[in-house]
């Protein structure tokens, strides 16, 4: 079982967000970058799959952020070998491109499956992990909280979050790509110690990322702030008034019906 | 310059999800304005009836083929590239739900158009589509301008209203052929329905929450009663949980669960940092408190200064109103 | 006269003598040598240093046995003079009965019987006669009133049989001498043998004498024997205990020495002290009715731990033994002997250690394990993500370091930064006290507090770190390391003479713990501050007119012993202080500490322990406030009040806040905060 984990950081919402003054994009000097949640997920699905069936786990990502650092980490935590792609991330980069990157990476290369988080708070123009499925003609499903692997058929039961709490189950020939939701367990933890002796011993293969830019196809006019008090705005009058209120606004986002 | 604009619908155990209403809605608005039309495409097995109800779309694109019968990805993706390639609109809505999120990306790669994701907001001017969407977990917008040439927009479920597609119409119903889909690479094998003792509140996307302000265990049913209405759950505060009125799989917060609804509604809790850690990145957070002071007015995005005994009835029975047909 | 000169079967009796002797003595010395061989495998600790202090414990904890006082309840108090008697009757009977198998052994040695010898007859009778009535007190104790937390086992029952036996045969003996002797005047004023003489025939008394003698002897020497394979066999063993105990202050943890072997967690990975522990227990179960998790109803039993731990030395040793250290019998010690709920249950309060007898060490057993299950990620979602934002964040509360700070806005008054200029004071302010809305309102008024009394002092605002005293007691060492470096660094770039801090957690290990790590500063409480303040006149107070009682935090307590600054600041500032039934030393943890503030709820548990303490609070009756000095402490008892119902009955505050209170008369005019 050859698993590639693809993983990326995005910005750390615990910091706020400014925009920067082109009004296009975030303002880079109060950022602080963090593994995707879904990418950690899918790390250890990953490792999950690994303990079960032996074989390999190999981490890809971008030079963004503190990609080292996630390397790093995803290594002590029990992957096999970690690429980093670097190139020119400083204003990062979008999906369409990115995958275009994961493919020249991945050409030619061997594995039973891709995993990757199902989306990223930053994918404005979709996941890259679906598009790269595409590149490379193999099969995709994503928001998946459940893989078993079957070695012997070559295929991979996996199971689709639905709303409402259902679940749809799919089967899938390997190779192929699964976009996670939730890993089968949560995220484990690895202590400092581990994360630093790895830093000591262990390397991270570093390559040119290759693969053009497809820029352009959209384009962003603005980014702003939502309009969203610290404070909530109170809602006064009659408890019926009040209802009617709470009504609208349940409606307005889409709730209740 | 008109925009034909293409919905694609999805189902789920024999109804239409709510969110092709709205993109439904939305882009008849938009089409009606440019001096458009609006197709949407029906994929399914056996599925004459859900096209019936799509009346507002000019016409009903229906593929019916036995592959089609549950949703599976890959069919979905071929069915929809041969029918978007022949049609050739010039803006394709797509829910961003679980079954958009595996189709929308790959679509744009295959027939070589941009997406956009996370679409809140959706106008038509001079020619180019105007997306807004909702990015990093919420805290920022981001517009971004497309040239109508096809381009592919994910649409939140909540971003327009869903009545306005609901106008019944007769249909005009278009069957188009089904080819291709001999050697999938996945198959559907079942539907799981989430058993377990007690519902997960963590996938729960509609939560009203209790506090201490409930003050009593009877008070629980009117709340129960609520949540019954909204479609969500009932979960609680530490006390709540404490007194034994509520199991701890519904406790809310450091020691319990961490949530992230739609919908939190806090009835009669404080707002102590303990409890908010485990809801915070709610979508939209409405308090009902006594006390104009509680730190919970703090992290909420609507408040109501109240008594719980006087507004629960009363939004439980506006609810109720909405459903009822009119 | 020589009791063991004639022939028994056509055997000299000094014959036999020796044969049971070495059968006994031998049976004794093999059990020993496989415990001291066992100590011997696992890993080497340094614990001859101090010997002043060592010898000091000794002559206390096993001559006088202070820690065997238990207040709590009358059944348990009871037990030290009962403990001392037999302890010093068993003294007592040790040395005669040595004496006379030496007699015994060698027929003729020139030197008289003890019993020979008036004054050691007397003393032998009396304690004889004292030791069965303690006994009979023990046992009534133990079967008849059945307190919580002491265990019927069949161990105890045979010992209290025996050392009754060892007592009744020696009166026995010296009531058939009396007996023998008729008329003649007593050698010696023997009371309880003379109650027993009336019993015994002048003509049958020598060969009866002669039989309790050696059924006496007999006895001792199967006693010594059945000892080592006993839980008795603490009686040897804890005299080395206490004298090996630990010497140093307790919140100084020892740095993880555990190798990383994967897979591999048995005795090996103890030091021989650690291992000491389980040998030197005497399952009294002090450390269980200490315990604050336990008594919630945890899964947690301090003495249980310490028992597994034994059962698995006893298990283990001898595979181990048999291979030489070979993987071979490799036979882990976690699960079976540290459960992991159990492990997580403990939140460090050190109140078992504090209580138990032997000085028996248990926080370094729990950490051992807790080291292990961390390596191996075992922590639950919570502590995960606890940890996760103490690695990304530097606090618990997983908000920017950017926000350490926010708590100063809105002070009428500039707190210096001590990374920009000097300063007398660095205020070390700590993670709740500067991150939960709740405890900001007493660390702005400690600031108050310092600007009034016009002290130099300053933070370090976004440098400041969690101090990693909890990380390190969670087990995650790697994460105290990196905490303390990054902390010290930022230290080492200000220039102040002394650092003050309002968390006993940070205080705990910034006294204790950075000194390892290049802190060479005086570190003290903001009690012991403001009480120097108040003192000095610095400081103006009038009196308040309150009744309340001081909680000690355990890392300010038991930790490091300040339980007379808080007390003195708040008489000085006019409270009447009421004290609860724990106190002191015997405090009762909030039950935050060791992470389990940072822990999932489990459900089925009783009242918690900080709900324990509230009710202890309001059952004093007439105190308005419970006073303590740990932010965390805040959270805690307030969270408890709401949940035991008793919000109007009592009000939490810091010290600090009192002291503001009392001090408001005299504030500026301008300033109110
Ligand atoms: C280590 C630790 C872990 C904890 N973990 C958790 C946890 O996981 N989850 C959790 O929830 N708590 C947790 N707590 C407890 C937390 O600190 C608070 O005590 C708790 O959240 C308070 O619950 P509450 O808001 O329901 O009650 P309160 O704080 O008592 O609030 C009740 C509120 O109801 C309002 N009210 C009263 N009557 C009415 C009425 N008729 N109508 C409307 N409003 C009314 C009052 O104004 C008040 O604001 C933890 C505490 C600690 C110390
Ligand atoms: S330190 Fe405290 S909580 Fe832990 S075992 Fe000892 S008494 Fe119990
Ligand atoms: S460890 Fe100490 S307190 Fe606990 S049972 Fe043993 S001797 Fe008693």
């Amino acid at each position: 079982m050859n698993i590639v984990v693809l993983m990326k950081q995005v910005p750390d919402l615990v910091e706020e967000l400014e925009v920067d003054a082109g009004g296009t994009l975030l303002d880079r000097a109060w950022l602080r970058f963090i593994t995707s949640e879904y990418d950690d997920h899918a790390l250890e699905q990953a490792l999950l799959l690994k303990e079960q069936h032996g074989g390999t786990v190999r981490v890809l990502a971008l030079d963004m952020g503190e990609a080292d650092e996630m390397l790093f980490t995803a290594l002590a935590k029990g992957a096999d070998s970690a690429v980093k792609l670097s190139g020119d991330f400083a204003t990062g980069i979008d999906s369409h491109s990115a995958a275009g990157i994961y493919r020249h990476a991945l050409e030619g290369a061997s594995f039973d499956l891709i995993l990757t988080g199902v989306q990223a708070i930053d994918d404005l123009d979709g996941p890259a992990g679906a598009m790269l499925a595409t590149h490379l003609g193999l099969p995709y499903i994503g928001v998946v909280s459940g893989i078993d692997v079957d070695t012997a058929n070559g295929e991979a039961h996996v199971r689709k979050e639905y709303p409402g709490g259902l679940l749809a189950e799919f089967t899938v020939d390997l190779p192929a790509v699964i976009g996670i939701q939730a890993a089968m367990q949560p995220p484990r933890y690895v202590p400092i110690s581990r994360i630093r002796q790895t830093m000591k011993t262990a390397s991270i293969d570093e390559t040119a990322a290759q693969g053009e830019r497809i820029a352009g196809a959209i384009s962003v006019e603005r980014m702003y702030k939502p309009e969203r008090a610290g404070s909530a705005t109170m809602l006064e009058g009659s408890a019926d008034s009040i209802a009617e209120r709470l009504l609208d606004i349940l409606t307005e986002h889409g709730i209740g019906r | 310059m008109h925009a034909n604009i293409l919905v694609i619908a999805e189902h789920l155990k024999g109804r239409l999800s709510g969110i092709v209403f709205e993109m439904l809605g939305k882009a008849h608005a938009l089409a009606t304005e440019t001096g458009g039309g609006v197709e949407v495409l029906l994929m399914g097995h056996g599925v004459r009836a859900l096209a019936e109800e799509l009346g507002l779309a000019s016409r009903v694109l229906l593929c019916d083929h036995p592959a089609l019968a549950a949703y599976t990805p890959q069919a979905c993706l071929d069915v929809a590239e041969q029918v978007i390639a022949r049609r050739a609109p010039d803006l394709v809505l797509i829910a961003s739900s679980s079954m958009g999120l595996d189709i929308a990306a790959p679509l744009s790669v295959r027939l070589g158009v941009p997406h956009v994701s996370s679409c809140r907001d959706l106008r038509i001017t001079a020619g180019r589509a105007i997306v807004t969407s909702q990015m990093y977990g919420g805290k920022m917008l981001v517009e971004s301008h497309l040239d109508l040439r096809g381009a592919i927009v994910s649409v939140l479920p909540g971003a327009f209203p869903e009545d306005a597609g609901r106008i019944a119409r007769e249909a005009v119903i278009e069957a188009l052929p089904v080819e291709g889909l001999d050697a999938p690479h996945m198959r559907f094998t079942r539907l799981i329905e989430q058993s377990g003792t007690d519902i997960d509140i963590t996938q729960t996307p509609v939560l009203i929450a209790v506090g201490r302000g409930i003050q009593n265990r009877e008070n629980i049913a009117m709340v129960e009663e609520l949540a019954a209405i909204a479609q969500g759950a009932v979960c609680a505060s530490r006390p709540v949980v404490d007194q034994g009125w509520l199991p701890m799989t519904r406790q809310i917060g450091r020691s319990g669960m961490i949530v992230k609804p739609k919908l939190y509604m806090a009835l009669g809790i404080s707002g102590a940092p303990e409890h908010v850690e485990g809801m915070k990145d709610a979508e939209l957070i409405v308090a009902v408190n006594t006390d104009a002071q509680a730190p919970i007015f703090g992290i909420a995005h609507y408040g109501v200064v109240a008594d719980i005994a006087d507004v629960v009835p009363a939004l439980t029975e506006a609810l109720r109103n909405a459903h009822a047909p009119a | 006269m020589d009791l063991t000169a004639a022939p028994f079967l056509g055997i000299p009796e000094y014959a036999l003598l020796w044969a049971l002797s070495a059968v006994c003595i031998g049976l004794f010395a093999l059990r020993i040598a496989f415990f001291v061989r066992i100590l011997r495998l696992a890993k080497p600790e340094s614990r001859l240093h101090h010997i002043g202090k060592r010898l000091r414990m000794v002559m206390t904890d096993v001559l006088v046995q202070p820690r065997f006082f238990d207040r709590t309840s009358a059944v348990h108090a009871i037990v030290w003079p009962v403990h001392l008697v037999i302890f010093w009757g068993f003294v007592c009977y040790a040395v005669t009965f040595g004496w006379s198998l030496v007699k015994g052994l060698v027929p003729g040695l020139p030197i008289p019987w003890p019993e020979e010898i008036p004054i050691v007859a007397t003393l032998v009778d009396l304690f004889g006669g004292i030791v069965l009535v303690a006994l009979a007190i023990a046992a009534f104790r133990r079967y008849a009133l059945r307190p919580r937390g002491v265990k019927r086992t069949v161990d105890a029952g045979i010992i209290l049989v025996l050392i009754a036996l060892v007592m009744l045969t020696s009166l026995a003996g010296a009531a058939a001498g009396i007996a023998g002797r008729g008329e003649a005047t007593p050698e010696a004023w023997l009371p309880f043998a003379g109650m027993l003489a009336g019993l015994f025939t002048p003509s049958g008394a020598p060969a009866l004498q002669h039989a309790f003698w050696w059924s006496h002897m007999g006895i001792v020497l199967g006693f010594l024997a059945y000892l080592p394979y006993s839980k008795h066999f603490h009686l040897l063993a804890s005299p080395f205990g206490v004298f090996l105990g630990q010497t140093d202050a307790i919140g100084k943890m020892r740095a993880d020495d555990s190798a990383e072997v994967e897979g591999r967690f048995d005795l090996r990975d103890f030091t021989w002290r650690e291992l000491l522990t389980p040998l030197a227990c005497a399952e009294c179960g002090r450390c269980d009715r200490a315990c604050p998790s336990y008594n919630s109803g945890e899964a947690l039993s301090p003495q249980d731990l310490v028992h597994g731990l034994k059962e698995h030395v006893l298990a283990a040793g001898p595979l181990l033994l048999r291979a030489n250290g070979g993987a071979a019998a490799l036979r882990p010690a976690m699960n079976g002997a540290f459960p992991p709920d159990a492990v997580w249950a403990c939140a460090t309060c050190a109140s078992c250690m504090e209580h138990c007898p032997v000085r028996n060490e248990h926080l370094p057993l729990i950490t051992r394990a807790r080291r292990r299950l961390v390596s191996h990620g075992a922590v639950d979602a919570h502590l995960r993500d606890t940890l996760t934002a103490f690695a990304r964040y530097g606090n618990s509360f997983g908000q920017s370091e950017r926000a350490r700070a926010k708590w100063t806005q809105g002070l009428p008054f500039r707190l210096k930064d001590a990374r920009k200029e000097p300063v007398d004071v660095l205020w070390f302010v700590g993670d709740y006290a500067s991150y939960d809305v709740r405890v900001q309102n007493i660390t702005r008024a400690v600031a108050t507090l310092f600007d009034r009394a016009g002290l130099d002092v300053g933070i370090l605002y976004d440098a400041e770190r969690n101090a990693g005293n909890d990380a390190r007691r969670i087990g995650e060492e790697g994460m105290f390391e990196m905490l303390a470096e990054k902390n010290v660094a930022a230290l080492s770039h200000c220039t102040y003479n002394r650092i003050v801090t309002t968390d006993p957690h940070s205080y705990n290990t910034l006294r204790n713990e950075y000194p390892d790590y290049g802190l060479s500063a005086p570190v003290v409480h903001h009690t012991e501050l403001l009480l120097d303040l108040v003192r000095g006149g610095a400081l103006r107070v009038s009196p308040l007119s309150i009744r309340a009682t001081y909680h000690d935090p355990c890392y300010l307590g038991r930790y490091n012993g300040v339980y007379d600054a808080p007390r003195a600041l708040l008489r000085a500032v006019g409270v009447e202080l009421a004290e609860m039934p724990r106190n002191r030393r015997d405090g009762y943890c909030c039950g935050a500490g060791g992470g389990r503030i940072w822990m999932e709820d489990r459900p089925g548990s009783g009242e918690r322990p900080a709900e324990s303490r509230v009710r202890e609070a309001v059952a004093l009756g007439d105190v308005t406030v419970l006073v303590s000095a740990c932010p965390k402490d805040i959270v805690m008892f307030q969270d408890a009040l709401k949940t035991t119902g008793n919000e109007g009955a009592l009000a939490v505050r810091d010290v600090a806040e009192l002291v503001l209170q009392a001090a408001a008369a005299f504030a500026p005019a301008a300033q109110e905060v």
